[in-house]
């Protein structure tokens, strides 16, 4: 049964497209809607997922290729085929838990919404250009997957074009992913030639022959769509703003899946990044910039979602930073309970807004007794987002910190602290959230507010018990994680000493408590504001947006209106003046036509006269 | 007699004939400049013939010639001189000027159908 | 009576002249040492300046009658000239056509169309000085045309076939008896045109 899978691995991303274009084209004949085949499509492909981890997992460290067919191009062929390794079966899995979970989630959330079917549809197609990323055999199929992602969350946080701000988010999201994709295909592009072929086995194989200077650059310019796709300094301004999207495409898309891409192709690629050690300290650096940036703007921003969402921009350097430091293991594991903390918030905060009907939580507070079973599972989100033990998220964030502090150096080093600065950060800033928003008394206007329906809080439940069980093989198995994931050669296996986590914990209660005390004396404020006028930096997030704004967008506007002009006041003049010249020649010349006879005579006259004058001149002559 | 004389008096003739043509309102005075002209023609032809010697007297015989077109001329023309004063309840010629190319936009209303036509706009 | 056959034209081929017909010594005058002013010429030449005076008058009087009464006066003097010509049928015939009947014609139609008697409104158009400058130009051009071609050319009135009526008419009914049927079709058309064109509207 599991050969059988791992051989027809290629469903796991063609089931949920087809289900894509059935439920567009034929939700109408289909009893029950369009929910059916959006949720069949992503339950087969977990089913999928599932029974090839289970031969994964029964053969540790193989891996299984095989293409279907091979395009010939002239030059560097191109095959389209599956990959699975480990790595690969984990995360499919990973994905299809969390797709499954929004497609159910959203039956209840976007209920009511005409363009349902559309949206399922759209859910879908997603899904399947995230699996396809993920079991991708060849480098081209990997980016058709990832921009095919990137129209999907282009059309999804578009969905409500309604709004103006939502018009303006996607097509920031989709410009600001895009620059980051051209230096991803160009990086692709170098791999490829330098290794004569595109296939990722091929690739990875022996990436130092390639030459140094090449698989530098190569990887630099992967890391450039990296830096795009996973919302990472400079290319992170997207992030937030596209949280004009509905709520179930915040938590499948920008928090556990599409984000996690640009991750994930580091990872699937890993040896490559291993022989250029320039592009891992630029991911360092990176990293720590965003790690703490992202989590101090986290801190003073009032939209409940946009806290979410700059923390996960926080949460992805920490991806970033443990794979730049070397440890892989830990990266993908942090990188999986992200998926199942962070999507848990997202769709309880979906919760949350569809009952309040607000996102800024300074028109929240006191839910805990309205909306009991959001609260608990929101908490258990925000305890593994913090990093309190025993949540899945302590293990994996000390993990990616104790690889930081083993590799050691500047980066190395620099890694370490500053990511253990960002955890008393992010408890301080999950602790306002769940204060502002749970705890105090209600600040808002509606009479009542009503906890949501089974079929929205079942999935915050079992989001909840990953965000707990992740925790575990960690424990129970010993280092059960590293065993499913063939982690490669020449990363850091995944270490976690009870006395780092200690740490970190001890560090994340005083994040915990610090806010915590703020708001127990004055729980009605925002507890940011005892920074007083530091908090302005930090709820503009360091003026970045502005910045591109004066430098990218007002003079490419200024250019455009200026080539405008141009070809209004001189092309489109010119050819309107010529039309316009005609008509006052022809003007100038009617007046010949006066309709005087004599006139006429005259003219007749003088031109006979001329023409005898020169011939009897030429006769003479 | 000297040729050249003759010739001389045809030619300023036929430019008085010119002038009067070109310079006079009135119908009818045109058609008597007209007639000068046909005149100035008649001299010619005629000194010409005597000059030849012709035995034919082509010369004189197409100067009777133009006698008799230029009074059938002059009945027809004066036939529209007058079918046009009945019309118009005048006879100077440069109020007739149907004929005249107007600006079509700002003619008014003084545009008739084929100047639009032809104008296109 | 066939045709003889026609001279080639130039008074001066070395055929010889006549010398009984040349005028006595006496009345001729010297002109520029080229060949003599005749009596005809000055004959030829007060009628010219007649006819010249009379039309520059036909055209720039302000009153049309006065102005048909001063084309009769030129063309009775063109009628002098056919005669110095030796044209004679031709000078009867412009009498009696051109100022017996078209000039009547041209009153009848001034005075059809009201035509002001005694000086009236303006008669000249606003073409004036165009009209000025193309007269002057034509007769300019022509004069210096026919005079350059034709300076020593000189007609022999004593020697020429006069053109009497027997002379024309044989010439008309023997040489050109087309175009003179023709030209009879001519009038009747003109007749019957100019019948039309002046009827009223609602008679067929």
């Amino acid at each position: 049964m599991t050969q059988w899978a791992i051989h027809s691995a290629w469903l796991i991303p063609a089931l949920p497209a087809a289900a894509a274009v059935i439920g567009l084209l034929l939700w109408r004949l289909i009893p029950g809607g369009p929910a059916v085949p959006a949720i069949a499509g992503s339950a087969a492909s977990l089913v999928m997922a599932v029974l090839v981890l289970a031969e994964v997992e029964r053969s540790p460290g193989q891996v299984h290729q095989s293409s279907v067919f091979w395009t010939p191009t002239g030059g560097i062929p191109l095959a389209i085929g599956t990959r699975i390794d480990g790595l690969a079966a984990v995360i499919a899995v990973m994905v299809g838990v969390v797709a499954l979970l929004v497609q159910i989630y959203s039956t209840a959330y976007m209920a009511g919404d005409r363009r349902y079917s559309v949206y399922a549809a759209e859910v879908s197609l997603f899904t399947a250009a995230m699996l396809l990323v993920v079991v991708a055999s060849d480098l081209f199929e990997l980016l058709i997957g990832w921009e095919v992602m990137g129209l999907c969350s282009y059309l999804l946080i578009g969905h409500y074009w309604q709004s103006e701000g939502a018009r303006a988010a996607a097509v920031k999201a989709f410009i600001t992913t895009r620059i980051g994709d051209t230096g991803f295909l160009f990086g692709i592009f170098v791999l490829g030639v330098g290794t004569h072929s595109f296939e990722i086995g091929r690739v990875v194989a022996d990436p130092a022959a390639l030459g140094h200077s090449t698989i530098t650059a190569g990887a630099l310019l992967l890391l450039a769509g990296v830096v795009g796709k996973s919302a990472q300094f400079p290319l992170h301004v997207w992030l937030p703003d596209a949280m004009a999207g509905p709520t179930p495409i915040s938590a499948l898309i920008h928090a556990a899946t599409m984000v996690a891409a640009g991750i994930y192709a580091v990872a699937r690629v890993y040896p490559v990044f291993l022989a250029a050690p320039v592009a891992l300290t630029v991911l360092g650096i990176v990293a720590c910039i965003t790690m703490l940036g992202a989590a101090l703007a986290a801190l003073a921003d009032d939209d409940l979602k946009r806290v979410l969402a700059w923390s996960t921009v926080s949460q992805l350097a920490y991806m970033a930073g443990g794979l730049a430091v070397g440890g892989w293991t830990a990266g993908i594991y942090h990188l999986l309970t992200h998926a199942a903390f962070k999507a848990l918030l997202f769709l309880a905060a979906g919760s949350v807004l569809r009952s309040v009907g607000t996102n800024l939580m300074s028109e929240m507070g006191g839910l805990r007794t309205r909306l009991p079973v959001t609260f608990v599972t929101a908490l258990v989100g925000a305890a593994a987002l913090a990093g309190l033990p025993p949540f899945a998220g302590a293990f994996s964030k000390d993990g990616i910190l104790a690889a930081a502090h083993a590799r050691g150096g500047a980066l190395g080093n620099a890694v370490y602290v500053v990511g253990l600065v960002t955890v008393f950060v992010t408890a301080a800033y999950v602790t306002r959230l769940v204060a502002r928003t749970f705890f105090g008394s209600y600040r808002g206007a509606l009479p009542h507010v009503h906890e949501s329906p089974l079929v929205m809080t079942v999935p915050l439940v079992v989001l909840a018990f990953f965000a707990i069980a992740l925790g575990l093989p960690l424990l129970a198995h010993s280092y059960g994680i590293s065993r499913w994931l063939d982690a490669p050669a020449g990363s850091r296996p995944l270490e976690v000493s009870v006395g780092s986590v200690l740490l970190t914990g001890a560090i994340a209660l005083c994040g915990v408590a610090g806010v915590a005390l703020l708001h127990r004396r004055r729980p009605a404020e925002d507890p940011v504001l005892v920074l007083g006028r530091y908090a302005r930096p930090l709820a503009k997030a360091f003026w970045v947006d502005e910045f591109y704004d004066r430098t990218l967008v007002r003079p490419t506007r200024a250019l455009a209106r200026s080539v405008l002009n141009i070809d209004r006041r001189g092309v489109d003049a010119t050819v309107v003046g010529t039309g316009t010249a005609t008509t006052l020649l022809g003007s100038a010349l009617r007046r010949a036509q006066n309709g005087n006879v004599q006139a006429y005579a005259s003219g007749l006259v003088v031109g006979v006269l001329a023409i005898v004058v020169a011939v009897s001149l030429a006769v003479a002559r | 007699m000297h040729l050249s004389l003759a010739l001389a008096v045809s030619a300023l003739l036929f430019g008085i004939g010119v002038y009067g043509l070109l310079a006079r309102r009135n119908a009818i005075a045109v058609l008597m400049a007209v007639e000068l002209m046909l005149n100035a023609a008649n001299l010619d032809l005629v000194a010409f013939d005597a000059w030849w010697r012709d035995q034919l007297h082509a010369g004189q015989s197409f100067a009777l010639f133009v006698v008799v077109i230029a009074a059938a001329e002059v009945g027809v023309g004066l036939a529209i001189v007058l079918a046009v004063f009945r019309l118009r309840e005048t006879v100077a010629v440069d109020s007739l000027t149907e004929l005249a190319d107007r600006d079509p936009v700002r003619a008014g209303g003084d545009v008739d159908a084929a100047d639009e036509v032809a104008v296109g706009q | 009576m066939p045709p003889a056959p026609r001279t080639t034209g130039n008074p001066h081929d070395g055929t010889p002249r006549n010398p009984a017909r040349c005028p006595p010594p006496a009345t001729r005058a010297r002109f520029r040492g080229g060949p003599e002013v005749t009596l005809a010429d000055a004959v030829f030449g007060l009628l010219g300046v007649v006819c010249l005076g009379s039309a520059v008058l036909v055209v720039t009087t302000r009153n049309v009658i006065h102005a048909a009464l001063w084309l009769v006066v030129c063309f009775g003097a063109l009628a002098g000239c056919y005669l110095v010509l030796t044209a004679e049928f031709v000078a009867w015939v412009q009498v009696l056509i051109y100022i017996g009947a078209i000039v009547v014609l041209m009153l009848f139609g001034a005075m059809l169309t009201r035509a002001p008697i005694g000086r009236a409104q303006e008669l000249d158009s606003h073409n004036r000085p165009v009209a000025a400058l193309a007269g002057l130009a034509t007769g300019g051009v022509l004069l210096v045309l026919v005079v350059a071609a034709f300076k020593g050319a000189y007609v022999d009135v004593h020697h020429t076939a006069v053109g009497d009526g027997k002379v024309i008419g044989t010439s008309l009914f023997r040489f050109f008896v087309l175009p003179f049927e023709l030209a009879s079709v001519l009038l009747l058309a003109a007749l019957v045109g100019a019948v039309v064109l002046t009827r009223r509207d609602g008679g067929r």
